[in-house]
């Protein structure tokens, strides 16, 4: 099971930022542990597929309600 | 399981805002992805590397005029300033800066000019070699 550390905020913010306050959060945390970030930004959804494509962590849930996006994500093993 | 770490390659050739946008918006996501991004600034590039530079960097050409209006329109989207994405990719720690040696010469400007995140002063040999075994190679 993975253990939801942490949620982001980024609703209202733009690429990069969304990644990029989700990398500091995964760099403080352990393997298995996970964070949850929500977000406006329409790009976010491919940018997090591309992020956990190209890193190791693992993106457990990608969903749209009402225009915000949350997402999942597991930190892998580096 | 990770693949293998990726590198880019970016030749900073512009010091407009315009164009240093995107210079900075692909290293730092970049760089939150585990790419190491190596920024290669020459030429009008340089510009920015000096104090104050990113800061003053303006709308290329007649559009020069409209640069604070813009940098409005950056701050009301929510858009980190260029400084702050500098400090971003600092502390995202696998972003290096590199000043182009020939263009400090062309351009007479001093190392003590420089802000303090530039990682080194380098040539286009040195710049080479990180491009060739870089994945992403851009001209900006």
């Amino acid at each position: 099971m993975n253990q939801i550390k942490e949620t982001l905020d980024c609703r209202g913010l733009y690429c990069p930022m969304p990644i990029v306050k989700m990398k500091k959060a995964l760099k403080g945390m352990a393997e298995g542990e996970a964070v949850k970030i929500l977000a406006t930004d329409p790009g976010s959804k491919r940018d997090f597929e591309a992020f956990c494509n190209k890193t190791g962590d693992k993106l457990l849930e990608s969903s749209e309600e009402d225009g915000v996006f949350t997402y999942v994500v597991e930190k892998g093993g580096s | 399981m990770m693949s293998e770490k990726k590198k880019m390659a970016i030749i900073v050739h512009s010091g407009t805002m315009d164009k240093l946008y995107p210079v900075f918006m692909l290293a730092s996501a970049g760089g939150a992805m585990d790419v190491e991004a190596h920024l290669f600034f020459t030429f009008w590039g340089l510009d920015a590397l000096k104090k104050g530079g990113l800061d003053n960097a303006k709308l290329p050409g007649v559009m020069r005029v409209g640069t604070g209006m813009m940098k409005g329109r950056i701050k009301d989207a929510n858009v980190p300033t260029l400084p702050a994405l500098l400090d971003m990719c600092n502390e995202l720690g696998n972003i290096k800066i590199y000043a182009c040696s020939t263009t400090m010469e062309l351009m007479k400007v001093k190392e003590e000019e420089l802000i303090p995140e530039v990682d080194d002063i380098v040539g286009a040999a040195a710049f080479l070699d990180i491009a060739m075994d870089a994945d992403v190679q851009l001209f900006i």
